[in-house]
């Protein structure tokens, strides 16, 4: 379990990029129509990071070739994006956000977030 | 067009993947044959500049990252795969295209998407000189780089130049760029971006030599120097040429198509000649709205034309026009650099945020009349994102 932030420091319509050590890819954070996402930082695409996209609802669109990705899923939605993006569950304790790393690294079978902890 | 029972791609590339793709996916269900000179299924080229050439490990014998498709996805194409063969003519009389070794392939519907490959100069064909487009080409610049080189002199400022450049001064090479004009990339960014741009090299510890041509090399056998018009001779160990490319269009001469530095295309990719589109690097099209043609060598372009040509080729005549609007990136000593839009000369340049002269990130607006004509980046990618779905959207001025 990684603490992100203050969910009051991350406001709707924004997102956090997290270190979350060797083991572990970069993850980004989301606050967006209500909740919070975590997925994979880096597109499975090609090398750009999805905490600098551009939210539309619960999608993100990739920075550099603007594939998008459900962040409830982390599924592409169209191309050239053709593999998913881990999901990472997220919770908040006393308004502190936190992100739990996926453990499986399974292709094409994401964990999903539990939105029901994740609604702020 | 009636009764297509054969469509044949030529061009095993990012353009010609994403046709076979538009092909499957709009319903087509007849032989699909693609047909490429490399000996390998398609891959993604812009990475050979930039984290292919800088990667740590062994890139292998396998496509890796670079592959466009898996497996899976290729069953699902159903494609007939002829690597390694060249198209060397397109008889559409006959309804066919002569390959390599006399063999032709019957066809009813043809995608060219043969792309372009690098301009030379007039030098002569010692080792230690490359070009770079194919992966071949990358992986054997990525083993001269490490085998030793300390010294690279780049041909050429463009972004494949500034990108290789990047790469070699990553990698602890001593890199000098020259550059004929008197300044790089102000045909595509305008004189003062162009200018904020040609200074990443400095920031990246490359020397930057502008308003120089070359002369010749010197060596025998291997390359050790590049000699300038202004007499001036670089030592060099690797010397890499990147002065732009030419569209592959050899093998279409006396098809009747129109060439004229590409395949001349209405604005869906549909040229003259009856099941004949053209996609990518390759592919010359008609601007709407305007007299003029355009030319894309962006990869953005490649992959979306693909399914517009692919629509089109299917339905027979153009149902839909390719109109994205124009985009590319560039990766250069640690900076992203992202573009967008229809910029012309004399369009004004206005800063959004950052500040060019602090040698950190910004954003930038090109502007006609105070109308947004495009949008240029550097280490913004979520503004610029926005900067560009705007620009997407928004009413281009007449005549772009």
């Amino acid at each position: 379990m990684i603490p992100v932030c203050r969910i009051e420091d991350l406001p709707e319509g924004e997102s956090v990029r997290i270190e979350a050590g060797d083991a572990t890819a970069p993850i980004a954070v989301f606050h967006t129509d209500g909740a919070f996402y975590a997925i994979d930082d880096t597109c499975s695409h090609q090398d750009a990071s999805l905490s600098d996209g551009w939210l539309e609802g619960c999608y993100v669109e990739c920075p550099l070739h603007a594939a998008l990705f459900d962040l409830r899923s982390g599924e592409p939605t169209c191309l050239p994006a053709r593999k998913p993006v881990r999901t990472h569950a997220v919770t908040v304790v006393d308004g502190m956000l936190y992100v739990h790393p996926a453990v499986q690294t399974v292709p094409g079978q994401p964990v999903h977030a539990a939105p029901e902890e994740a609604v702020a | 067009m009636t009764a297509v029972r054969t469509v044949t791609v030529v061009g095993a590339s990012l353009a010609g993947l994403h046709a076979a793709r538009g092909l499957r996916s709009q319903g087509y269900d007849g032989r699909l044959v693609v047909v490429g000179e490399e000996r390998h299924r398609p891959y993604d080229r812009p990475p050979l500049s930039k984290e292919f050439l800088t990667g740590d490990g062994d890139p292998g014998e396998g496509l890796g990252p670079l592959a466009l498709t898996d497996p899976e996805e290729e069953a699902e194409l159903d494609a007939e795969w002829l690597l390694g063969i060249r198209a060397e003519a397109l008889d559409t009389a006959a309804g066919e295209i002569r390959l390599t070794g006399g063999r032709a392939l019957r066809t009813d519907g043809v995608v060219i998407a043969t792309g372009a490959t690098p301009r030379t100069l007039p030098l002569p064909p010692l080792d230690g000189v490359h070009t770079l487009r194919t992966l071949d080409d990358a992986l054997r610049l990525r083993a001269e780089l490490r085998a030793g080189a300390e010294r690279a002199v780049v041909i050429g400022a463009g972004f494949i130049g500034a990108e290789v450049a990047s790469s070699c001064a990553a990698l602890g090479l001593d890199v000098t760029v020259v550059e004929a004009a008197p300044l790089p990339l102000v045909p595509q960014l305008g004189e003062e971006m162009a200018r904020v741009c040609a200074g990443l090299h400095a920031r990246g510890g490359a020397t930057l030599l502008c308003g120089t041509g070359v002369a010749g090399l010197r060596g025998a056998g291997r390359v050790t120097g590049v000699e300038l018009t202004d007499g001036r001779v670089l030592p060099a160990d690797v010397v890499v040429v990147g002065v732009g490319v030419r569209p592959v269009t050899g093998w279409l001469e006396g098809s009747g198509l129109a060439l004229d530095d590409g395949v001349r295309c209405d604005e869906g990719c549909v040229t003259a000649l009856p099941g004949v589109v053209a996609v990518g690097d390759v592919a010359r099209l008609a601007q709407p709205g305007t007299a003029r043609t355009v030319r894309a060598e962006h990869w953005t372009s490649g992959m979306l034309q693909g399914d517009v040509a692919a629509r089109n080729l299917l339905a027979g005549s153009t149902v839909e026009r390719f109109d994205a609007l124009p985009y590319f990136w560039s990766d250069q000593y640690g900076a992203r650099i992202q573009y967008a839009g229809r910029r012309a000369s004399g369009d004004t340049v206005r800063i959004l945020e950052g500040d060019p002269a602090d040698g950190g990130g910004f954003l930038a607006v090109y502007e006609r009349d105070g109308v947004p004509t495009a949008a240029l980046g550097v280490d913004r990618p979520r503004p610029f994102m926005r900067l560009r779905r705007e620009l997407a959207r928004a009413p281009q001025p007449a005549g772009r």
